[in-house]
């Protein structure tokens, strides 16, 4: 392997492993606390706030300058998201992920982290997720298809 | 409203805050990408070649964070309430719908609210008003 790749792989094993811990300390990973924030209606518990404050507020300056850049500082191309459309698949979609996130207190992180821990029921909504993500993709290539098979009809 | 002050715990709550804001920096200074989970692992559903080995990478470090966090302050008792039942059905929900909502709350939550993206805010907005909503019906309607 080339030093440069694996330099990057290093660096996404890191990156990987301190956002990790970083949802273990902010408490994202117990899915109580998760739903103590999401319950308004009963003993709400502000922590959750506080975690999106802290990231943001180091976030913010990271992506200022993120924006000026070409490269990477690994010498890789920028590859930040280009589309701006507030379209039905962005609002429905994220309203579906709130219904599950609700249900159980899991997002896709701290899922997988304590997955990792071997927690039983996070290795199964895990598991779960992917389903979830392979229907998306058997849903959109059946798409692709059928619009690549009506282009070459017309 | 009442304050959950038994639960609440706001420094550790800011500072895991900032583990994640500096992870999201340092991916995003180094890599030159979004730090999305649901991106990241979505992706590797629909492999190419040469796309594969950085999202192992990511990931397999997210597995060792317990390990690690173990190593050094011990172990974590998390709650989980939810059915088997519930869990099967929300991992299946949050798969689903942050691959149409394309991100979950690290890439529109964490990296698209920090770069200023409307895009990002309108989602945000969307999973925590339904998050809300779930927990109110669960918990006060049916419960």
């Amino acid at each position: 392997m080339k030093k440069t790749l694996v330099k990057s792989r290093l660096s996404e094993f890191v990156v990987g492993l301190v956002f990790g811990l970083g949802l273990i300390v902010s408490g994202m990973t117990d899915p109580g606390k998760v739903l103590g924030f999401l319950d308004l209606a009963g003993l709400w518990d502000p922590s959750l706030a506080f975690v999106m404050g802290g990231a943001i507020a180091v976030g913010l300056f990271a992506f200022a300058l993120a924006k000026k850049r070409t490269t990477s500082f690994l010498g890789g191309a920028m590859q930040l998201p280009t589309s701006r459309d507030i379209d039905r698949r962005l609002v429905v979609g994220s309203l579906v992920f709130g219904v599950g996130w609700g249900l159980a207190g899991f997002c896709p992180g701290p899922a997988i982290v304590s997955a990792g821990a071997g927690q039983p029921k996070a290795i199964v909504f895990v598991l779960a997720m992917l389903v979830g993500m392979w229907l998306f993709e058997v849903a959109e290539g059946r798409l692709r298809s059928t619009a690549i098979n009506q282009a070459g009809t017309h | 409203m009442l304050i959950d002050w038994t639960h609440f715990a706001p420094w550790s709550a800011l500072a895991g805050g900032v583990l994640l804001g500096l992870a999201s920096a340092l991916f995003v200074l180094l890599n030159g990408r979004i730090l999305g989970i649901s991106g990241i692992v979505g992706g590797l559903l629909r492999p190419r070649t040469g796309d594969s080995g950085w999202r192992l990478a990511f990931v397999l470090g997210m597995l060792f964070a317990p390990g690690v966090y173990w190593l050094f302050a011990g172990a974590t008792a998390p709650r989980i309430d939810a059915s088997w039942g519930a869990v099967v059905a929300a991992g299946l929900l949050v798969g689903v719908g942050t691959r149409y909502g394309s991100g979950c709350t690290s890439g529109h939550g964490v990296c698209g609210l920090s770069r200023l993206s409307p895009r990002s805010l309108v989602a945000t907005l969307a999973f925590m008003g339904a998050g809300f909503f779930t927990v109110f019906l669960v918990r006060h309607v049916l419960g």
